[in-house]
């Protein structure tokens, strides 16, 4: 059997969507027991929100004020204290993820595999290198702990109808005071997360100024999208850095995402590749984009653009 | 001595297209073109800024890898690192492991930071940075975006899902860098020339006392699956009747 440890994460408050995500993941290695890990000030709702998710079969709960913010250097040990009883300990390959796994990995003497995408066996999963040009299958010796990352894209959302059983766990970790948060700065926002957004609208180059930038922004919000930008048009200023989509920024796979003035370089594409439908908007036809969208269509966008809002409002 | 230690690695130019080799053995590699991996200049490239303002007096890259990585480390030194250091090692490293070299590194030349890039964009492993953090038993400030020192702190910009972060840590600290931290310079003929009598040194990976360990293996390589091209629409009214026929309107 295959114990599977995965690290929630969340904002004090509400449990991300990576974290369902991570559940499915976990469920496909087979005769997985999956225990979801929540790290909080105070985590109650969080592990709650956890222990609905279908597939889980514990939820521990670690309160302790100082995982009020979630620094790895702080999470990592407390993580590392709880992981011997796992065969496996899984986070999401979001920033979150990213920052603290590798560190886990780390205290346990454990390899890690990055952004798996496919769990062939407890021990095999299929996993993207070179921006997503070379897909590897690697093998992890047996007795191993297999510590992961999940390319949150790969996989659908654990559903909700769970009762997993929460239990409070305390570690004597010690835990650094070498690290401290200073603040974060988010442009608020009503629109939808782009992570889990069903809908993207993300804009190009050919925006040509953060200006112009307000045409993606209504037409997201005609269809109640998510905004993204590519890698180009975020270096531009048009767009603030967390709004990337890309191989350097998110992966995304909503059902339908609708790239405007995007030539579609690989690093962009790598990261929309999921997508169930993609609608490509360029008046280069030759543009690459259109070598892997769904529905093309060639013009100036500056004119498509506003058309189609209309058309949508009718 | 105020030292700044900056780990790199040679991997297939960003400009390259990657191929898979017919046999899923791996990618091809002969006759490619090799570079510094870019994450890793621009941790390279804040370190020489750092001490160009001041802030540290030697800046260190060093690199692990077969002999061929010299050309990378030359092509740091003529950015402007003072001197190299190259763990010679033929074969593959697994990120826990290279982190091990690193922290060898870390003992022997006690630097207060340690700048790297976030992911080497071969493997894409993002992980090496925050392994050498835990070893190290030091703060870690990955995917940076801004980077402002003090006597004793770090104060660090991080690029991160809801926006930048920012992160207050005691040096010694690792820095992880992302893209948009700085434009590393271009390297011009006369530093060429200067770097090739900056001193660069050679360590067998063997006397560093770090095993190899591989506990993962590349079972099979294989591109990606391709998406099928789609239809071509005249005008908007054709693109919302497609949508509606999708039924993602």
């Amino acid at each position: 059997m295959s114990r599977i440890l995965i690290v929630a994460e969340h904002d004090g408050a509400k449990l991300k969507p990576s974290t369902a995500k991570c559940v499915s993941c976990a469920r496909n290695v087979p005769d997985a027991e999956v225990t979801i890990l929540v790290l909080a000030a105070d985590g109650a709702a969080v592990a709650t929100e956890a222990a609905g998710l279908e597939g889980v079969k514990t939820v521990l709960r670690v309160d302790r004020p100082e995982n009020g913010h979630a620094l790895a250097a702080v999470l990592a040990p407390q993580v590392a204290a709880l992981a011997a009883p796992y065969t496996h300990v899984f986070g999401p390959s979001t920033t979150f993820g990213k920052d603290l796994m590798p560190r886990i990995a780390a205290l346990l003497d454990a390899p890690q595999l990055s952004d798996i995408m496919a769990v062939e066996s407890a021990t095999r999963f299929r996993r993207p290198t070179y921006a997503g040009n070379a897909i590897v299958t690697v093998e992890v010796d047996a007795g191993v702990t297999v510590v992961a990352t999940v390319r949150t894209a790969s996989f659908e959302a654990a559903k909700a109808g769970g009762a997993a059983v929460i239990e409070a766990a305390s570690t004597d970790a010690a835990l650094p005071t070498h690290t401290r948060f200073a603040g974060v700065s988010a442009a608020s926002t009503d629109r939808p997360d782009l992570q889990s957004a069903a809908r993207v609208v993300s804009g190009g180059r050919a925006l040509g100024s953060a200006d112009s930038f307000k045409l993606i922004y209504s037409l997201a919000d005609k269809l109640g999208a998510a905004v993204g930008a590519s890698r180009a048009a975020v270096d531009a200023g048009y767009a603030p850095s967390d709004m990337q989509v890309g191989q350097t920024g998110k992966i995304i796979a909503p059902e339908l995402y609708i790239a405007i003035g995007i030539s579609g370089a690989i690093q962009h594409l790598t990261g929309i590749k999921d997508a169930r439908t993609i609608v490509a908007i360029n008046k280069d036809g030759e543009a690459p984009i259109f070598e892997v969208a769904d529905i093309g269509l060639v013009g100036d966008l500056f004119s498509i653009v506003p058309e189609l809002e209309k058309l949508l409002s009718a | 001595m105020k030292r700044i230690l900056v780990c790199t690695k040679r991997v297939i130019d960003f400009n390259v297209r990657v191929r898979v080799k017919p046999d899923g053995t791996g990618v091809i590699t002969d006759g490619v073109k090799m570079s510094l991996n870019p994450f890793d200049e621009i941790a390279l490239e804040e370190a020489l800024r750092i001490k160009e303002r001041g802030g540290a007096e030697e800046v260190v890259a060093a690199t692990i890898g077969p002999a061929d990585c010299q050309q990378q480390l030359r092509t740091a030194l003529a950015m402007g690192a003072d001197r190299a250091v190259h763990v010679v090692h033929d074969a593959g490293l697994e990120p826990l492991a290279a982190a091990r070299v690193f922290m060898k590194l870390i003992e022997k030349e006690q630097p207060f930071l340690v700048l790297l890039g976030k992911q080497a964009i071969d493997d894409d492993n993002n992980q090496t940075g925050q392994m050498l953090a835990a070893l190290w038993q030091r703060p870690q400030a990955t995917f940076a975006s801004r980077v402002e020192l003090t006597d004793t702190t770090a104060r660090v910009t991080r690029e991160v899902d809801a926006g930048l972060e920012t992160l207050e840590v005691d040096l010694p600290a690792v820095v992880t860098t992302d893209l948009r931290l700085n434009e590393p310079r271009y390297v011009k003929l006369p530093d060429i020339m200067k770097a090739k009598k900056k001193p660069l040194e050679s360590l067998p990976f063997a006397d560093l006392g770090v095993a190899a360990t591989a506990r993962v293996r590349v079972v099979r390589t294989e591109p990606p699956a391709q998406r099928q091209k789609g239809i071509m629409v005249k005008d908007t009214q054709e693109l919302v009747a497609a949508l509606r026929t999708r039924g993602v309107l």
